[in-house]
């Protein structure tokens, strides 16, 4: 049988939206497409989700799979794994694409031990390239990179035998962009088959939070660590923040030291971004928090340690004493403003 | 009542890691590396014995590991696990989250039945989170991961709180179900020291095995009789004692090979040193307005 030369993302509807990293998956596997000349496909799943397979078209795909019906209102592993496992089985698509969030890291892995097929979780990166693993040549593999062992190392990890190889992706790692000439819509519908597993396990109710810190989506981040010494002094970020209009963030060691609360933490166990502006002050730039900010456009560093790594992702540096340098640097802002 | 198998796993403390533990295929050199108690796995292995607390039953934690995996085996013996089983041997070296959940479902299969099993979400060495998943599919039970709380539990059900992306939901499941926790959603209790007293001398067959090697006078059948006798001998089973197919066991069964494995370097530093200065201030805000970066 030929392999048929299929790219699938997985749409992961939130709050009757597709996710952000579902977005960035389809730009991510448009230009993968691209260069291997595969049809890029989404898969959306979910209740009157229609829109959701319509709006994926921006970002590049050919086609679109939609299974729609109401019990599949909520996400819940066992109906939704059971349509990709029959998918994957029948089509055998050459890679499929999973957001690194929860609900991908719920069914990805069901999914892939289902199919056998081979799965690596939270990648920050992925290429297409031809590789020679122990002797032999194999075309066009997916390879699947990402932090191992606390982020000190940077694995490649190939699947070079199974039929389908998968993936997660780290939310904000990659950019998401429409695309300036989109295929017409073709969405193929599949009816969904109810089975007696699906309510061994039912959603009672779910709650968002509301306001909730959306560090990804802020141009501006001001961000404090363990250097800051104090909850006190932590406050002097705060306000730094504030006056440039950005949000607040910290590294581990702030979160650990209670200066900050951990919905605002940068860096590889936190939140990765790409904002405009990042300035990092009191923090000494282990690599988990340099894996979380370090795509940022602009990156300023203030540290008392003239030799802190920070400084080595940074584009300006600042030495001193960050409870002197914070107020000077409001100040020297708000003037400029006048 | 409840009978409950928790997964654990020793992992190398990952605080600390360079490329000089690598080995050449890119798999890590564990015997270099401090082994600990996977955190998450301690908190699952808490929730089972807090629901035996509750309502009775039993706790059943699994490893599989090499020799010295047994050391966490004794760790929840002290926490109180009621029985442990090592699952080792050469050929499940290698293992990717594929071959490690064939393995593990075989052995929970062979340790009889259940109603629930525990894992911790993830291990701090591979950071996937997928040995919980893959070993639910295995075993063809439904799972529920990501657990913050049990809310309550009935006969039939249990009502779990669990954490989602932006927020929280809570899911009705019906037993038997697996399950896989976060790390704050439970305080490990400290080992007993009646417990220490009573298990500090368990031994697998591979402790056993260590202790007879070089020794002409001990025998490990022997000695596996002697500490049988004395409640003290932790089961092990290999590939052969699962009947497994070794097809699917180690780097034979795993899908997912190491490519390429670079050590992370440091960005290049080519910044500008601005001075602390009011006038070192202005020049770099002046330079940031004219580029647009404050939005």
């Amino acid at each position: 049988m030929k392999k048929k030369n299929e790219i699938w993302v997985f749409i992961e509807v939130r709050n009757g939206k597709p996710a952000d990293v579902s977005l960035e998956l389809l730009s991510k596997g448009y230009k993968l497409a691209a260069t291997t000349g595969s049809t890029l496909k989404s898969i959306v799943i979910g209740e009157k989700v229609r829109h959701i397979a319509e709006e994926s078209f921006s970002y590049g795909v050919s086609e679109s799979i939609l299974v729609e019906a109401p019990e599949l209102k909520y996400f819940r592993t066992l109906p939704y794994a059971r349509i990709l496992n029959a998918l994957i089985v029948e089509r055998r698509p050459r890679i499929v694409l999973f957001g690194a969030t929860v609900i991908g890291r719920d069914i990805a892995p069901r999914v892939a031990s289902f199919t056998k097929s081979g799965l690596t979780a939270d990648c920050t990166d992925l290429q297409i390239s031809d590789v020679k693993y122990l002797n032999q040549e194999y075309k066009e593999l997916l390879l699947q990179i990402r932090p191992a062992f606390g982020g000190n190392i940077i694995a490649t990890i190939i699947t070079p035998d199974t039929e389908t190889q998968m993936a997660t992706v780290r939310e904000g790692v990659m950019e998401s962009h429409k695309i300036d000439n989109p295929n017409p819509v073709v969405i193929e519908t599949i009816p969904f088959i109810k089975a007696d597993e699906d309510d061994l396990v039912e959603v009672v109710e779910q709650h968002y939070e509301e306001n909730k810190v959306n560090l990804k989506a802020a141009p501006v981040i001001v961000s404090g660590g363990y250097g800051l010494g104090t909850k006190e002094n932590f406050k002097l970020v705060e306000e730094l923040a504030h006056t440039l209009g950005g949000e607040v963030a910290g590294s581990r060691a702030a979160v650990d030291a209670g200066f900050i609360i951990s919905e605002r933490q940068v860096g590889q166990t936190g939140v990765t971004v790409r904002p405009k502006l990042y300035i990092a002050i009191g923090i000494s730039g282990a690599i988990q928090h340099r894996a979380g900010m370090q795509e940022a456009k602009k990156i300023i560093a203030i540290n008392s340690d003239p030799d802190a790594p920070i400084f080595g992702v940074s584009h300006y540096g600042i030495v001193g004493d960050a409870t002197t340098i914070i107020p000077k640097f409001i100040e020297v802002y708000k003037s400029k403003l006048k | 009542m409840f009978r409950s198998i928790v997964m654990v796993k020793q992992v190398p403390d990952t605080a600390n890691i360079s490329g000089s533990v690598m080995k050449e295929d890119g798999t890590v050199n564990r015997s270099k590396l401090p082994a600990i108690f996977n955190n998450e796995d301690r908190v699952a292995l808490e929730f089972a014995l807090q629901v035996k607390d509750k309502f009775g039953g039993t706790v059943t934690a699994i490893t599989m590991g090499p020799q010295r995996a047994s050391d966490i085996l004794r760790e929840c013996l002290y926490m109180g696990a009621d029985s442990v089983y090592l699952i080792s041997d050469r050929k499940f070296a290698g293992a990717d989250t594929l071959a490690t959940s064939y393995v593990l479902s075989e052995a929970i299969k062979k340790t009889g039945e259940y109603d629930l099993v525990f894992a911790g979400r993830q291990a701090i060495d591979g950071d996937t989170a997928q040995v919980g998943p893959q070993t639910a599919e295995k075993l063809n039970l439904p799972q529920v991961t990501y657990v913050e709380e049990i809310l309550e539990m009935t006969d039939t059900h249990a009502k779990i709180r669990r954490k989602i992306d932006g927020g929280y939901e809570i899911v009705k499941a019906k037993f038997p179900f697996l399950l896989t926790v976060l790390k704050d959603a439970a305080e490990p209790r400290p080992f007993s020291a009646k417990r220490v007293m009573a298990y500090k001398g368990a031994k697998s067959l591979m402790d056993l095995e260590k202790l007879t090697e070089g020794n002409s006078l001990l025998y490990t059948d022997t000695l596996r009789h002697e500490y049988e006798e004395k409640n003290l001998f932790i089961p092990t089973l290999t590939m052969d004692e699962l009947k497994l197919d070794a097809d699917r066991c180690g780097i034979k069964g795993s899908p997912t090979k190491v490519h390429k494995v670079d050590s992370v370097i440091l960005g290049g530093g080519n910044h500008i040193m601005v001075e602390p200065t009011r006038e070192g201030l202005e020049k770099l805000i002046d330079q940031l307005l004219a580029d647009h970066i404050f939005g």
